[in-house]
């Protein structure tokens, strides 16, 4: 099974400038998505009431519906979730005069149409709370963000902090644009996710980077974009592998995972996809841009810190 | 290529044996069960009521296994979730009202294993089943409620000192009280200033006041009094709710959590946490004419009550109370020569003495038992600026329940009648035995998930594992060949390591996430060992190095990368933990978990293997099968 042998020697950056263009469009178009559109925040921001029933038999959405209109919750949202016989209902907040006893009347209204409902899941958040998950989550994303920073810049050369960065934020916004464009829930185990893949990115980042800061100081080469195509090609095979072993074991949680595990696994995927990208391009061509050059790597401060494991 | 040194091989052996034993008894799945406590806090079960349950079971033909003893309760393993439905009714029809039995779930982790305190890893509620609650105590009623019982203090106060007083008022939370005359106001300044320590006083010369504004300290020490009053009567009656390992905790300022594991009947849990109920004795106003109670206007020092049915008058009670439902010690429900439902009560020392001190010089005179509830709902409005707020109303609602002549002197017990049904006599029983709530609660998140629901996410949780690692181990082999192998018995191993790991710590806890967190791992443990095998295939085919200096040029060069790469993971997973909710904060947890283990095995454990395989020979290989 070969995917890039030693001799692999593609030429990343022929490619560079067209592909740094259309990152920036892709991050442009999120950032213009998440503007207008906005992330569809799931019932742990909102606040509001989820109630899943399954029973025995397919449950008909029009029957519940007009069971839920009829109990007067007018803005209840119906639909099936995972399979035909089960249904779930958000209702969002201010619906109700008495918004925390709304999962029971809800399940009751339609235990009245279906017959032997079972009551799976009630999740009821006040709007208090979801205010403060909110805010206690844009805080965790920016602190994590913050952390990343402070360590890439302790470990790396300010250029390459940079680089890094850039291509973790860039992985980010481009994944919550594509929350925004279709529209998918985004929930607290969204995200986990979104905070897994900063992780993930500047993993990926960070070993590209390591690479590309040996060669600068060990090559012979004097051009930087040879040096880092070369650098590209040393680690491709790896930024793939664990790419690919990464989204096997997504695709898993995906298929089986069941309804509640799929934004997460939808999050993850196409994070590790537009991560592995751009730990590939948008670091590199950020480095380009800066004008990194040999002498960035002359003073090696850095002791070596290989240690035999 | 160095000999690797004795001792890594010991702890990794060492690390693997403790953590597979360790990891063992997730192998055993629980079995269900009832659970048997004794009602009365921290009361026995008696061995006499066990041997009747057995014989009961036996009767009816449920097959149990031995009863085994936790604390102070007895748990009783049975074949299937249908036997321990029957079960448990049969054990509760059994040892009548004395024992709270409730349904439960059994190890069976064996003996052996027991004893070196293995036990199977802790399920969140989203994979066992079960009810969280988010419950908010409304602090600024708690600070209303011990005010107004301030401003009446010093009302008694100023009396007792013979201070006459214009009046005493309380608005936010500042008490005011004013005087005719300046030399009122110096009499009373020194006196209030011993007694209202709590509060920042200052005088108000110009209108003859005396200004109290409660300080922060006092504010803080209601709230946690307030708080912590709660949780201890939530305890209580969750202890009655027959909820097996409940978990009634504090949370922030102004928060308790509580989750019950296993419970099915939401609503039920909810109408018990809830509500606030308490009893008042009072005597009646026998000297007003009943008559007045129609105008709706108390004549002084008297309140009007409806009565609980609509049939009779409304009463008019003295202000003062004899005895409050907190003096209540105990409280059962029974019934009375006719069959009718009563509460017998029990009361403390301190209520005994007054309820005694007042019936007795009150004989053949009438005393009303007030009943009081406090309910809150929550409001949505939209204030001035637009932004979405709740507030918190609480409505109390009070009628006397029953009123008759004292008899007799009345001491430490009694009995109430009047009840309209046993189911209600029960549940008064209940609210007054489990103690009254210091401030009103409300309910600012539920999360409850259905056990059927629970049992199909564990299923899923299980099954995306299983494909997830089947996928990983087949491509790693396919691609690294024997190497391949050397890394899947590292990624199985660190599976071990962090279930092994996971079941040690008592506090962490298996959830959906949290799963998702392991399959992750999976995913990403392998990592480590794509970096070093792929170095060292660039040092055999580039750098022309022979096997074994590329092995060790391989795992050389490779670690500082690894760690560097891993710790930005590891920061995520802290920051996860940290900010995180529950089953967020399972899915921190396996992932810091999952990506230490693996650093160890895929660094420390294939390095072993794979200097057993090509590092002991008497000549060097040529080639290596990456």
């Amino acid at each position: 099974m070969a995917i890039a042998t030693p001799e692999t020697n593609v030429n990343f950056m022929r490619v560079a400038k067209p592909l740094g263009i259309l990152s920036i469009v892709l991050v442009l178009a999120s950032i213009f998505l998440l503007a207008t559109k906005g992330l569809n925040f799931g019932l742990d921001f909102t606040g509001g009431t989820v109630v899943e029933v399954g029973a025995p038999e397919d449950i008909s959405l029009s029957v519940v519906r007009e069971a839920l209109s009829e109990g007067g919750y007018d803005a209840a949202v119906v639909q099936h979730f995972g399979s035909s016989r089960d249904v779930m209902v958000r209702i969002p907040p201010g619906e109700s005069d008495e918004p925390d006893q709304a999962g029971l009347e809800v399940f009751e209204l339609i235990g009245g149409v279906v017959p032997d409902l079972d009551l799976r899941r009630v999740e009821f958040v006040g709007p208090q709370v979801g205010d403060e998950l909110r805010d206690q989550s844009g805080l965790a994303m920016l602190m994590a963000m913050g952390l990343m920073l402070l360590y890439v810049w302790f470990r790396f050369t300010n250029k390459f902090g940079v680089a890094t960065v850039a291509a973790l934020l860039h992985d980010v916004i481009v994944v919550l644009g594509l929350f925004a464009l279709f529209q998918w829930s985004f929930d607290l185990t969204v995200l986990a996710a979104v905070l897994a893949l900063i992780g993930y990115s500047l993993n990926d980042s960070i070993v590209v980077a390591d690479h590309i800061r040996d060669d600068f100081r060990n090559s012979r080469m004097t051009d930087p974009t040879d040096i880092i195509n070369q650098a590209l090609n040393r680690t491709l095979s790896r930024t793939v592998i664990t790419s690919l072993t990464t989204l096997l074991v997504l695709v898993a949680l995906y298929l089986f995972g069941g309804e509640i595990m799929r934004g997460f696994s939808m999050a993850l995927m196409a994070g590790v996809v537009v991560g592995t990208y751009s730990s590939i391009y948008v670091a590199s061509n950020v480095l380009m841009l800066m004008n990194v050059h040999k002498e960035d790597f002359l003073v090696p401060q850095q002791e070596e810190l290989d240690e035999m494991p | 290529m160095t000999r690797y040194p004795r001792w890594k091989f010991f702890l990794l052996v060492a690390v693997l044996a403790v953590c597979g034993l360790y990891a063992m008894p997730n192998l055993y799945p629980d079995a269900p069960a009832i659970q048997i406590t004794s009602a009365q806090a921290g009361g026995e079960v008696d061995e006499r009521a066990m041997s009747r349950l057995r014989s009961a079971l036996d009767d009816a033909g449920i097959v149990y296994s031995d009863a085994e003893r936790v604390g102070t309760s007895w748990l009783l393993p049975l074949s299937d979730s249908e036997a321990q439905q029957r079960a448990r009714e049969l054990a509760q029809r059994t040892l009548g009202r004395d024992y709270v039995v409730a349904q439960n779930l059994a190890p069976t982790t064996p003996d052996w294993l027991r004893r070196i305190n293995a036990s199977p890893m802790n399920l969140g509620l989203d994979l066992r089943g079960g009810v969280h609650f988010l419950l908010q105590v409304d602090m600024d009623t708690a600070i209303e409620q011990r005010l107004e019982s301030w401003v009446s203090e010093m009302r008694l106060l100023l009396r007792d000192e013979n201070i006459r007083y214009r009046d005493v008022t309380h608005e936010g939370q500042t008490i005011t009280a004013r005087f005719d005359s300046s030399a009122d106001l110096d009499a009373a300044n020194s006196r209030v200033r011993d007694q209202f320590r709590g509060f920042n006083i200052s005088r108000d010369n110009d209108n003859n006041a005396l200004v109290l504004n409660l300080s922060n300290e006092e504010i803080a020490k209601i709230q946690d009094y307030a708080v912590d009053q709660n949780r201890t009567a939530l305890n209580n009656r969750v202890n009655e709710l027959g909820v097996a390992e409940p978990v009634v905790q504090r949370q922030g300022a102004d928060r308790i959590v509580v989750q019950l594991p296993g419970v099915q009947d939401a609503s039920q849990a909810r109408r018990i946490l809830g509500r606030t109920a308490t009893l008042e004795f009072r005597l009646v106003a026998d000297d007003v004419d009943p008559r007045r109670a129609a105008s709706g206007i108390a004549p002084p020092g008297t309140e009007i009550y409806p009565f609980k049915r609509d049939d009779r008058n409304p009463v008019i009670l003295r202000r003062q109370n004899i005895v409050t439902g907190d003096q209540v010690t105990n409280a059962t429900m029974g019934f009375d020569e006719n069959g009718q439902p009563e509460v017998n009560i029990s009361l403390n020392s301190a209520g005994a003495r007054n309820m005694q001190r007042v019936t007795s010089r009150n004989i053949n005179k009438p005393m009303g038992v007030l009943f009081i509830e406090t309910r809150t709902d929550i409001e949505h409005i939209t204030n001035e600026d637009g932004e979405r707020e709740q507030r918190a109303t609480t409505t109390r609602e009070a009628y006397v329940i029953n009123v008759a002549n004292i008899r007799d002197t009345l001491g430490s017990r009694f009995r109430i009648t009047g009840l309209d049904s046993p189911a209600e006599a029960g549940e008064l029983a209940l609210l007054l035995r489990a103690g009254g709530l210091a401030a009103p609660i409300y309910i600012a998140e539920e999360r409850s998930v259905g056990p059927s629901l629970g049992a199909d996410n564990i299923k899923a949780g299980l099954n995306s594992m299983m494909l997830g690692l089947a996928l990983v181990l087949v491509f790693m082999v396919l691609r690294y060949k024997v190497f391949g192998v050397i890394a899947n018995i590292a990624l199985v191993g660190n599976l071990v390591i962090l279930v092994g790991v996971m079941s040690m710590i008592p506090g962490a806890t298996l959830t959906l996430p949290g799963i998702a967190g392991i399959v992750l791992t999976v995913g990403m443990a392998v990592d480590a060992n794509v970096l070093i095998f792929e170095r060292i295939r660039q040092e055999m085919k580039w750098n022309n190095l022979p096997p074994l200096q590329a092995i060790e040029a391989g795992y050389g060069r490779a670690f500082q990368t690894i760690l560097d790469a891993n710790i930005t993971t590891l920061i995520v997973a802290v920051i996860l933990f940290a900010a995180g909710t529950g089953s967020v904060q399972g899915f921190a947890v396996t992932l810091f978990i999952g990506i230490v283990s693996s650093m160890f095995t895929a660094i420390v454990g294939t390095r072993a293997m794979v200097d057993l395989i090509y590092g002991g020979r008497q000549r060097a290989p040529t080639a290596l099968s990456i």
